[in-house]
Order: structure tokens, then sequence, then C-alpha cells
């Protein structure tokens, strides 16, 4: 039994027909082709999934797609602008903040929150920030670099 | 619950529009609304001051920034897991729950409202509107402190304290028995109580770390305490 709703991602107005019992994982991977948020446990505890909504970091398979209705919602497809990346993809381009990258939409977006909320994180803080979001190769420390150095080229101004 | 599909239910009703989602300070009395998320509790202005600092204390440590995005304390009351943590907070405050369903209002001491594992006082179709907290007088501390699992995050002991200027205590324990209580005798906090012995750590264990994390939080309510007297 489909319904049709309306879902506004990376800044575009979608009407999907899925099954009101749809997590909005699913809804955002199978339904609109956007695969940059990953499914990694059954349990809501890796963070794989994590993506925007109304600029908060939220794990996507916690979420029913229906609930996403009349919220902005932004996944990694949507941080790049004009075919350049974003000062934090590119912070972890620079500082080697993936090996596989499965974990790293999610971190990325996770430090986008972060970020936003607050620009000069210590490493302890960027550490308990992402404490939702789990990385099997790195070791987590390349990836706090990143989060740090996506602060400070975000401090001084960089848009991109 | 619906994920592992040990909840099916036929119906699902979206509750997160309403305007639950308050956190303010009325006539002596904090009102929470059940809508409110965890990351609302760590920037509320209302909650920055010695008595009520059991609240941001516990919310800081709720599961990871994803979470405290999402999870509220209206919806950790009515699931009543067993090592929620939160709902001591709430007992040790002496809070009171303001119910509602289409046969009309009622209220419920924090105390009276988990039943057991998983299971309220809530009525079918009854909803918590508001939570309310006496805020505790002038030179009161509050504290909440767990031992936490370390894969789960889930207390294997937590307790919370409120120490007032008259120097009295309510002191309130989660993560060892089939609700969070409220505890009688400081000296002995599981006394009478059907302690839990699982994989995850034995009675006696818990026992020991019910002892350590009550004397923590009450240590730590008295220093919050000293803060609001100078």
């Amino acid at each position: 039994m489909v319904e049709a709703f309306e879902l506004v991602v990376n800044g575009k107005r979608h009407t999907l027909e899925i099954e009101p019992r749809t997590l909005l994982v699913h809804a955002l991977r199978d339904a609109l082709g956007l695969t940059g948020a990953h499914i990694g446990c059954d349990t809501s505890q890796c963070g794989a999934c994590t993506v925007l909504l109304e600029g908060r970091a939220v794990k996507s398979c916690s979420v029913l797609a229906l609930q996403a209705e009349g919220t902005e919602v932004r996944t990694i497809e949507g941080l790049a602008s004009n075919g350049e990346l974003h000062p934090i993809q590119s912070a972890f381009v620079e500082h080697h903040g993936l090996q596989c990258g499965f974990c790293t939409p999610a971190m990325i977006l996770t430090a986008f929150d972060l970020l936003s909320r607050d620009p000069d994180p210590d490493d302890e803080t960027v550490r308990e920030a992402l404490r939702g979001n789990y990385c099997r190769c790195t070791g987590y420390q390349s990836i706090v670099e990143s989060v740090r150095a996506a602060g400070a080229a975000l401090r001084e101004g960089a848009t991109r | 619950m619906l994920k592992l599909r040990i909840a099916r239910p036929s119906l699902v009703v979206d509750i997160s529009w309403l305007e639950l989602r308050d956190v303010a300070i009325r006539g002596g009395e904090l009102h929470l609304g059940p809508l409110t998320t965890w990351d609302d509790l760590l920037r509320a202005p209302e909650l920055d001051r010695p008595a009520l600092a059991a609240l941001a204390e516990c919310a800081s440590g709720m599961g990871d920034l994803q979470v405290r995005n999402r999870g509220t304390i209206g919806g950790s009351l009515a699931h009543a897991d067993p090592a929620s943590d939160m709902p001591a907070v709430l007992l040790a405050l002496g809070a009171v729950l303001q119910l509602r369903s289409t046969a009309g209002e009622r209220t419920v001491a924090a105390a009276d409202f988990a039943l057991g594992p998983f299971t309220t006082a809530l009525d079918a179709q009854e909803l918590i509107v508001d939570i309310v907290v006496p805020v505790p007088g002038a030179g009161s501390g509050s504290a909440y402190v767990s031992v936490e699992h370390p894969a789960s995050g889930f207390a294997l002991a937590g307790a919370a304290a409120l120490v007032a200027a008259d120097g009295s205590r309510s002191i309130a324990v989660t993560g060892i028995a089939s609700n969070p209580f409220v505890v009688s005798d400081e000296s002995q906090p599981y006394a009478g109580v059907d302690v839990f012995d699982d994989r995850y750590a034995t009675a006696e264990y818990r026992r020991h770390v019910t002892e350590v994390v009550v004397r923590r939080a009450l240590e730590r309510a008295e220093r919050h305490r000293q803060e609001d007297r100078e």
C-alpha cells in the first residue's frame, strides 16, 4: 500500500510513492538514487546513514521517510556546489580522513552539524561529537584531524 | 522496536508536529514539553543553574549527537527502559507528569509512572503533555552520575541526587532493577530491590557500582550546592 508524499532533498522537491513504513534511508537510496547514505548495521549505532534534517545530523535508518515531510533534508550529494567540494570534503581529502570511504559521507555530515554550532572544537569535542559514527579503517585520528582542519578553513572564510 | 518487529502496531500516529516542545519556568515550576529533545535541554538557559544541573548532566551523556538531535524526554519516559537515565533524574527531583486523552487530563507522579520494564501507567491513546519539576529552592544542587556499559552506553548503574539548602537529600537509581526507583536508605541504596544479575554484570557488581554512583552523585550535587551559595 503506497502513499504519495513530498520530500525536499538538497533543495529539490520530490514526490515519492512509497509505503508509509519506508525508512528515510531507503527512500533516499532506493526511491531517489541518493546512495551516499549507507546502511552499516541493524541497530542504529554505526551512523553510516547520517543525513541532515534542518541542518541537524540524524540517523536516517531511524526516521520514517514520512517524518521528514515538510523539513529540509540534506545528503552528502548536496554539499558540493557547482562541482566544487565543500571545505569539509576538501579537508577529508587533504588530511586522509578516509580509506574505504564507507563511513565518510556520514562523518562529513556530522562534522557539518558540529562545526555549525561549535566553529572551533578541540580534539576531545570532535571525538565526542563523532561517537555516533563508527569507522573500521582509520582508527579515527585522521578523521579528527580532517574535522579540525575543516573548522579552521571555515573560520578563515572558506566557502569552497 | 518497530525495526526489530518487537512492536507490530496496525496504526502509527506521528505526534512529532504537536506543540509539545518547550522548556519554561512558571511560578516556581519547570515545565518540560514531552517532545523536548536532549539537545534542546542542553541549550536551555533555564536549566543552567546548580539546582537543576542533573538535567543537563544527564542529557549530555545520552547516546550520541544524532540521538540527542531526535531523542525526547517524553519518549524516554514512555519507553520506560529499565536503564534509562532521565527518569532517575525526574524521580530525584520529584517530577509530576500531566497526561491527556480523549477521556480528559490527569496527573501522575513520576514515582508512580513506571510499572515494570517497558511498562507505564499510560492508558491506550493517552499522551504525556507536560513534565513538571518543582524548582528546588536557592542553595540547592543536583547531579547525575552513571557507569555505562562500554558498548551500549546504557547505565549499568546510574544515580541522580538532589541536595537541598537544608541538607536534605533525594536520590534515585537506575539500571539495576526493573525500573528506576527512589532510594530510601542511602547507606544501602539497593535494599529491598531485586537487582539484575545477567551477562552484562552480576548483581554483586551492580550493587557495588550503585554505591559508587550514589556517592559520586551526592558529592557532585553538594559541589553544585556550594556554587549556588557563592
